[in-house]
Parts: structure tokens; sequence; C-alpha cells
């Protein structure tokens, strides 16, 4: 920002872009900052993306995400066309091409073919009811057929002929909120154990260091099994989503606890913090009110780089059959589905959900870097 | 000074590994019910009912009576004279089924670490010394994406097209002639053909993050004014990276140690079940589901034993290696 200063030509816009510097108020400072970080923009774009189909995956998604169909077992995806090319001419309106379903008499494999015949799609089309959040019932959909009893499937069907593209949509409601709900709870353990360490020190900060050391030094996923594996089984879906988040979120908060300890120890006697102890500040204003806004943008910045372990975390146990539970549907639990190398030779889109992963993984990564990157603007 | 560190460093670990022993019971004592339950459940699937006597009668046997304190002592001081105790399911004491399974995990995460180091070294130099050229654009990426995909998700597609396009399951350490032979030549020359697969994808992440590591250390080091002063005194390029700034870059490197050798434990778990090796990941989960605690303790606790002395070498090389690092 000095340097916008420095190098600008013209002495008036330079002053101007001085004053705004001067006057602009930490966040703004941030902003700015973040904002030159171009992967960290395409970060929260398509993390925002993320979280709005999270929002509203029952718009998304084109089916019911359950609905099993015995006629599309397997069934290859479809690329949706926008350029139709009729007798009339060019029109633009998307559709698939339909495919038929074909059993090899010898074999009995069955295989699919493209029909030549068109399947026309209509966007915020009326497709099957269904209640949105549980609330209200409505037949919005973002796409939907023209014709009520065509079918199409963007990224294909599984073993079940289930719609793979709406179990993905519904899947990022729960992948992508078991991170946030996860860094929730490792929000306040590491704030409180951190925080208490750092600002005491002394014996309490030698007992809290040790245990975040030997939390730190079990191996996460052994452990992370054996706590999975202690579930009973038939506990029901919102009950299971708690546990693994709790499982999960149980090594989050070692590392910002760290983070916390060594800014409250590093910032104990920074003049203001000292001014606000002499003026008689009491103890928990002086950490909440003058010591912890000057760490939010920190703490922001690595809740969200822990955000994408959880998110691993969760893909795991579900993939291996500890975490989440059918019929809950989550990315991992749709990878499970790939498991079997028989299945996924014949069936490659089963991966798609994994590509979710990976996506969202290093969309939250691109965004924390960012964020720590600008989270000191006074820094540079 | 320096062995008194390591002495003390090393006395450290006795509470470490009590505490851990003390986790590592409690988990396998979580689950509701215990072996006894499961073995019923799966007996009662095939229509064969235990009656009550029995029940009671193979409870005692176990030891599954008695209150949790005197279980868990028992336990440990068998631990002591090096008796795991029995696996209720396989029948057999717990060591003859651990330690060549541990051996191979331990030879694998070995193996991932030099695949680690052998190819983050100099990638790392590379990308910093070319810094904003198109190789170090390429490393970058592949690092980002290395990092973002999970360890079973690569294992997956590379056993994907290994059917598909090779026609060959690449899963397992061994091929089927050599699984159960004794160890000979033959039978290592197998072993190593087979790690490959293993190690790229449990290095893959540890890797990209070492090459971001490496790439910012040398990147500070490269700028400041002993490089220069060393490059108008007319040494070559190469000498001159390699021999100062490569060196105090490295330093972060070797204490990664400490993290990258339990990640790769750990991780392993989950690429072991994926790819069906013959390490400790599969037998433990295996051994978690059906509540075989004496198996399923001694994996959670060497596993954990494991990380606890892979922090200890990276803390005790990070001394030696380097004499500003205060060992107090």
């Amino acid at each position: 920002m000095s340097e916008l200063a420095a190098n600008a030509p013209l002495p008036a816009q330079s002053d101007k872009k001085a004053d705004e510097f001067a006057y602009a108020s930490q966040w703004q400072l941030t902003w700015w900052a973040f904002k030159k970080h171009r992967l960290a923009m395409i970060g929260l774009w398509v993390i925002g993306l993320m979280y709005l189909i999270a929002i509203f995956s029952e718009f998304f998604a084109p089916d019911d995400p359950f609905k099993q169909n015995r006629r599309a077992v397997f069934h290859p995806p479809q690329m949706i066309h926008l350029i139709d090319r009729t007798d009339d001419g060019l029109r633009i309106r998307p559709y698939v091409w339909e495919m038929k379903r074909e059993r090899d008499p010898e074999t009995l494999a069955v295989s699919y073919s493209p029909s030549g015949d068109k399947v026309y799609l209509r966007l915020f089309g009326r497709g099957e009811s269904y209640k949105f959040w549980g609330l209200w019932e409505t037949d919005l959909r973002l796409l939907a057929t023209v014709k009520p009893r065509d079918k199409f499937f963007i990224f294909g069907a599984d073993r079940l002929g289930r719609d793979m593209f709406s179990r993905v949509m519904y899947g990022t409601r729960i992948s992508m909120s078991i991170g946030l709900v996860g860094v929730a709870i490792s929000l306040i353990l590491g704030i409180t154990l951190g925080g208490i360490s750092g600002y005491y020190g002394g014996r309490v900060d030698v007992v809290i260091q040790r245990l975040i050391e030997f939390v730190l030094s079990l191996p996460t996923i052994p452990i992370w099994l054996a706590l999975a594996a202690s579930l009973p089984p038939g506990w029901p879906i919102v009950l299971q989503y708690f546990v693994i988040t709790l499982i999960v979120s149980l090594i989050g908060w070692t590392e910002l606890g760290r983070v916390v300890r060594g800014r409250f120890l590093a910032m104990k006697n920074d003049d203001f913090v000292v001014a606000a102890r002499l003026d008689g500040a009491s103890e928990p204003r002086i950490i909440f009110r003058h010591m912890l806004p000057s760490l939010t943008s920190h703490i922001i910045a690595s809740l969200t780089l822990a955000i994408p372990l959880m998110i691993l975390a969760e893909t795991a146990l579900s993939f291996l059959g500890l975490g989440l539970q059918p019929p809950a549907i989550s990315w991992g639990v749709l990878l499970k589905e790939a498991q079997n190398i028989r299945s996924i030779s014949q069936a490659p889109w089963l991966f798609i959900p994994g590509g979710f992963v990976v996506v969202a993984v290093l969309a939250f990564n691109f965004l924390g870097d960012g964020m720590r990157d600008a989270a000191d603007p006074y820094g540079q | 000074m320096i062995w008194r560190y390591i002495v003390k460093r090393i006395i450290w670990m006795v509470p470490f590994l009590f505490a851990v022993s003390v986790v590592a019971f409690l988990l396998i004592q979580a689950p509701p019910g215990d072996y006894l339950t499961t073995y019923i459940a799966k007996l009662g699937e095939s229509n064969e009912v235990l009656d009550q006597a029995t029940i009671d009668n193979l409870r005692r046997r176990f030891g599954l009576d008695q209150p949790l304190y005197v279980q868990y002592l028992k336990w440990v001081a068998n631990l002591l004279q090096g008796d795991f105790g029995m696996s209720f399911e396989w029948r057999q004491p717990v060591s003859d089924l651990v330690w060549e399974r541990m051996g191979l995990t331990f030879m694998l995460s070995f193996a991932t670490l030099l695949f680690t180091w052998a190819v983050a070294f100099p990638i790392g130099v590379y990308s910093a010394v070319k810094k904003y050229s198109i190789g170090d654009y390429v490393a970058t990426t592949i690092g980002f994406i290395g990092l973002a995909t999970p360890n079973f998700l690569l294992a997956l597609i590379l056993m994907y097209i290994g059917v598909v396009y090779f026609g060959t399951d690449v899963g397992g350490l061994f091929s089927n002639e050599y699984k159960n032979a004794p160890w000979s030549m033959g039978k290592v020359i197998d072993l190593l053909k087979h790690l490959w697969l293993p190690v790229v994808v449990l290095g893959t992440s540890a890797t990209a993050s070492l090459i971001r590591i490496m790439r910012a250390n040398l990147l500070d080091e490269l700028s400041k004014p002993y490089v220069d002063t060393a490059r108008a005194k007319g040494l070559s390029e190469f000498w001159l990276i390699m021999k100062y700034p490569v060196r105090v870059a490295l330093n972060p490197f070797i204490s990664t140690i400490g993290w990258v050798l339990p990640n790769l434990v750990s991780g392993a778990v989950i690429t072991a079940i994926v790819l069906s090796l013959p390490t400790a990941g599969p037998l433990m989960l295996q051994a978690l589901l059906s509540q075989d605690m004496f198996l399923a303790g001694a994996f959670v606790l060497l596993l954990s034993s494991l990380t606890v002395i892979g922090m200890l070498i990276s803390d005790i090389l990070l001394v030696l290696l380097d004499p500003r690092v205060k060992y107090e």
C-alpha cells in the first residue's frame, strides 16, 4: 500500500490515495491486501459457490438423491449441450442426448448408447416436489427436464441407479458444514486453552503445553479409527454427525492453541496492554477487549487452514466405513462406492465426489494463505 | 550438555508412553460391549446360541469380568515383559501377529521418507533459484494438488489406471507366490517391485509441503548480503548456492522429520487398507471392528510409540545439526 503512494505519478491522486490509506480501518486495509492475492480471490469464489450449494442443495439437485432406479444402473454421465441444431435453424436451449439401455443377449452385460433423441432441459424448471429445508413444499429446481418423465444424469448414476449429481449436491451440505462445525469447536478449545496458557504463563502454561504436545504426538488416524470404531452402529444420523465432528476437531484445536498462545505471550507486555492494565481494566476486559481483537485476523486465517483438514478427515473416515453411514450422504460416503476396483473400472464417474474434495481443499488452502498474508496489514 | 539433553528427552518419554498406554487402553475399551458380545452376535448370525454358563466361563477366561483398572494393570504388567496378550479372534499371541506387520510399516514409512527427501530437495532448490519460471509454476501446481488430494483417492486413481490401462492389479506388497514364503533374495526383489506405488501415494503430500518449505526458506536466504558477497568473489553459481544458502535452508527441512514420520505412519493406515498392503493398518482396522482388544491395543500403542520416537529423533537431530537451537 505504501508503494502505491510512492509510485503514483499524479500528486493530487497520490494525496487522495495516501489520505484513504491513512484513514482506512484495519479491516479495510486487510481487504485491500487480500484482494491483491489472486488465487485467494478465486478460492473465495469457489468456497462461496460451494456453500451456496450446501445451503440450497435441494434446489441444485435435479432429483431425489435416494431414489433408486433399476433402469439406470451405472448410467454414464451426459454432457449438457446449449446450441440446439434443428431443422428450423440454431436455437440456444439446454439439452442432453438420450441414452438407450441395452442388454447383451449372451453376456447379459448392460450397456448404454445414444438413441439419437434429445432430452430438453429448462433452467428453473419444475421437477419432482420436495420439502425445502424440511419446511415448505416446492418443486422449483435449477435444472429440470421439460417433459417430467424424462431423466438426465450429469454425473452419471451409481450401482442403484441413483443420480450422482444430486447425491454430490447433498453430500456438499454435510461435507462442507462438518468443517465449519468442527472448526467452531476447535476455536473454543484453542482460544480458551491457548489464551490461558499464554496470558498466565508459569505452571498453567507448562501443563497446557505438555497436553498439546501429547495430543500432537498421538498418531491421528489410528486414534480417529479407534474413536470412530467405538460408535455404536445404530445411531441416528444427526448424532453420528456430531460425534464425528467432535472426533475430527479433537486434533484441530492444538494448532490454534499454539498460535494463540504465541501471540498472547508476545503481546502481553505490549504498550497498549500495559496501558490498559495500569488503567485498571479487569482481566477479562484486557483479554477480550484489547488483546483478542488484534488477533482476529490471524485466528480467522488459521481457522480457514484448519477446515480442509477436517473435510479430509471426515472423507477418510466415511470412506473406510467408520464415519457417517448411509443413508447419510457426504463426499466420503459417496467415495466409499468407489472403493471396489471392479465398480470404478466400470463406472469411473464414481470418482467425481473426489474431485469436489480436492477442489474444496485447494480453495480453502488458497483462501487461508491469502488471509494469512493479509492478516497483518501494518506489518509490511 | 548435549548428552544431558538427550538423556532428559529420553526420560521424558516414560510418562509420555505411560499416558499413551492409558489412552490406548481407554480407546479399545470405549466401545459398548466387549469381544464376547461381538463374538456371540456373530455366532447368532449363523444360528448358534451359547448358553449363559459358557459365556460366563469364556468371560472369566479372557479376564473380561474384572474391573477396568485391574484389566489395565494386568495388560501393562504383561506389556513390560514383552507379552501383548492373546488375540481373541486369531487365537494366537498378539506378538506373533504384530511384529512382521510393524516391521513392514516401519520399512514403508522409512522408504517414503527417503523418497520424499530425494524428490523434494532438488525440486525445492530449483523452484527457489528459478523463481517464477515455468518449472517453478509446474512444481507449485503439482505441489498444491498433491496437498489437496487425499492419499486414498490417489491410491484408487493409480489402481484404476493400473487395471484399466495396464491390466494388472497393483495392490499388495508381494506377488502371490511370495506372499507366504519365507524371506529370501527373490522376495526382497519382489517387494521392491511393489514398493513404488505405496511410496508414491504416501509420499506425495509430504513431498508437496517439503517443496514449499524448502522454496520459502531458500528464497529468504538468497536475498541476504552474504550471497552477494560470495557471488562478487567469483564463486560459481552452483557452488555458491549449494555451499551456503542451501545448508542454512536445510535446517527446518530436518526438523520436519518430527512430523513427517508420524504423518507417514498414520497416513499409511488408510493407504494400506485401500491397497491391501500387509502392514499394520488393515489388521488394526479389523481388530478395532471386532473388538479384538489386545490386538487393537498393541497396534495403537506401537504406532503411538513410533510417533513419539520420530519426534525424539527429530529433536535430537535438530540439536546436533544446528548449534543455535537451545537445549533447555
